[in-house]
């Protein structure tokens, strides 16, 4: 009880003072458009009819979130229920398209980035060389190179996922290898001196205390690259123009000023990632029980 | 095939340079050196690669064609560069992180906000909130407006969730000795707080330097003025001029890193007593 109310109820009012202040943001950002059809019509609008109409029109500034939600389960549950899951209307086939290009982009990123890791962790050279760039990569803001990088490898022949998951892969490495190289930095002199009595070689020394000791480090930096991944995947389908996926909806929205397809498109992305990130949470959680690092 | 052999060369001694430095012992200018070399060595590789292998300058074009581009193009690259980034990104990340640290010294004074805010601070700040991008420029406009407008709300929480952070950051024991001092809340919040909870604000200025960038580039792919560089970025790739391009994303690359290395040094000298600063 006493962590119910410690915990839940303070996000509870948080979530909640935002749902009133998006319903009031939708009646002040859309009432302009209510008052001048009204003034068209020649109706004098009272405060509910203009309320009432500031929450249901077609093409809003701000859509009332239960827009919002009518139209996701109009692209999703209604679409499963008339068995059209994957008809090109329905957001499900959109975000199985951006889900499969971030899956793969955090797979490779999480792979790069862990033998950077390896790499610098075990290689003076490369810990000076590699690590002052592996830095400075990220201040470039590679979202801007993403046009550049699907166009340039669609001209080259590779199409489809892979430019994609290139751009996903260049953003999720990063944390991993910061994280990584934090986490196989972690065991102490203490640790390392033991492993030395044992006489352990280098490679027992990363197999049996490095790797172990970093798995903390290492979920804590997939959580941050799976999120950074899916950012990826949604700005790289921007520029291949609008053929499918959750950013093409997100682009395809703004052409056509449907605000409520636009809406719903960013809803879905959210979900996809937070359910993305709360899955690594789950798995963190097993591992790190079956690992004893857990209290 | 000259090209791509020397280059290799270079390749193989500069390393060969670089494992002799790196066995040094650790000076400022071998630090500096090593990652320099490795730089170069990058640069001529690419160089000789597409020299060497005839790639199609319209696929990926050498360091060489994107210098010349970038010394003959200056004008239009100064008023891009003044659009995005003076215009749209930092004024988005002044007002950005000015609300969010406001923002982080109001909710301090209630653990229930808190306890509230930062659990949907962090889940915000991990959604793809570049996905507003395309709704702020239909209710800004398409000027810089909406770009800065953009960068708010890309860095408000990182900043958020990193500002309460630090906020919490003193200790008991230093709390407990401004209470006995009687120092008021005010007065504890000046003089132990606020400096306490300096690396977490510098830690979330820092993230936020890149996103405040990336938004304001991004945001130009939905509308724009005839002027930007996201703008100039999207159009030259349509046109297939990717020296151009990379003229422009050495830009961003600069201005990003020098952004990020201003933060760096006013946090340096802001929180010169933190042990991550000392010199060993």
């Amino acid at each position: 009880m006493n962590w119910l109310a410690q915990r839940v109820v303070p996000i509870l009012a948080v979530v909640a003072a935002i749902f009133v202040l998006w319903y009031a943001g939708a009646v002040g950002l859309n009432a302009k458009w209510a008052y001048d059809k009204a003034g068209r019509a020649g109706v004098e609008l009272s405060f509910t009819q203009l309320v009432a109409d500031t929450w249901s029109q077609d093409k809003p500034k701000l859509p009332a979130p239960h827009q919002v939600v009518q139209e996701i389960w109009k692209t999703t549950g209604a679409m499963v229920l008339s068995g059209r899951a994957f008809s090109k209307r329905s957001l499900i086939f959109h975000g199985w398209i951006t889900l499969s290009s971030t899956l793969l982009g955090f797979v490779l990123g999480t792979a790069l980035g862990i033998i950077l890791a390896v790499g610098i962790v075990h290689n003076r050279a490369m810990d000076m060389s590699v690590m002052p760039w592996v830095i400075a990569s990220q201040t470039i803001p590679i979202l801007a190179i993403a046009p550049m990088v699907i166009v340039v490898l669609n001209a080259v022949g590779v199409s489809g996922l892979l430019p994609k998951a290139v751009i996903s892969m260049y953003l999720s490495f990063f944390p991993v290898v910061v994280g990584m190289v934090k986490g196989l930095r972690s065991p102490d002199h203490m640790q390392l001196d033991q492993m030395r009595t044992w006489y352990a070689s280098g490679s027992e020394t990363f197999w049996k205390l490095r790797l172990p000791s970093s798995m903390p480090y290492l979920f804590t930096s997939v959580k941050v690259a799976m999120a950074a991944s899916l950012v990826g995947a949604i700005v790289a389908e921007l520029p291949t123009g609008a053929v499918a996926g959750l950013g093409a909806r997100l682009l395809a929205g703004s052409y056509y000023g449907q605000t409520i397809q636009i809406w719903s498109a960013l809803i879905s992305a959210a979900v996809l990632a937070a359910s993305l990130v709360a899955l690594v949470g789950v798995i963190q959680t097993m591992t790190l029980k079956r690992m004893g690092m857990l209290r | 095939m000259i090209w791509i052999v020397s280059s290799l060369v270079f390749w193989i001694v500069a390393w060969w340079i670089n494992v002799r430095l790196s066995h040094l012992p650790r000076t400022r200018s071998a630090g500096l050196a090593v990652p320099a070399l490795f730089g170069i060595t990058l640069l001529v590789l690419w160089e000789g690669m597409v020299r060497g292998l005839e790639i199609n300058p319209v696929l990926l074009p050498a360091p060489s064609a994107i210098g010349v581009q970038f010394a003959s193009s200056l004008p239009i690259l100064w008023v891009d560069f003044v659009q995005t980034f003076v215009k749209g990104a930092l004024s988005g990340y002044a007002i950005g992180c000015g609300a969010a640290f406001l923002m982080a010294i109001a909710v301090d004074r209630s653990p229930f906000l808190q306890r509230g805010l930062l659990p949907v601070g962090n889940f915000v700040a991990a959604l793809p909130i570049i996905g507003m991008a395309p709704i702020l420029v239909m209710w800004f406009g398409f000027d810089w407006q909406s770009k800065s407008a953009v960068v708010v709300v890309m860095v408000f929480f990182p900043m958020l969730v990193n500002t309460v952070q630090g906020l919490q950051a003193s200790d008991h024991m230093q709390r407990d000795l401004m209470q006995t001092y009687a120092a008021s809340y005010p007065q504890a919040l000046m003089k132990l707080r606020l400096p306490a909870a300096m690396p977490f604000v510098f830690n979330g200025l820092k993230i936020c330097t890149t996103l405040a960038l990336i938004g304001a580039i991004v945001a130009e792919f939905f509308g724009s003025p005839i002027k930007g560089m996201g703008f100039r970025i999207s159009t030259e790739v349509g046109r297939l001029a990717l020296d151009m391009v990379w003229a422009e994303i050495a830009v961003a690359a600069l201005a990003g890193s020098a952004f990020y290395g201003c933060v760096a040094m006013i946090e340096k000298a802001v929180t010169f007593w933190h042990p991550s600063q000392r010199r060993g």
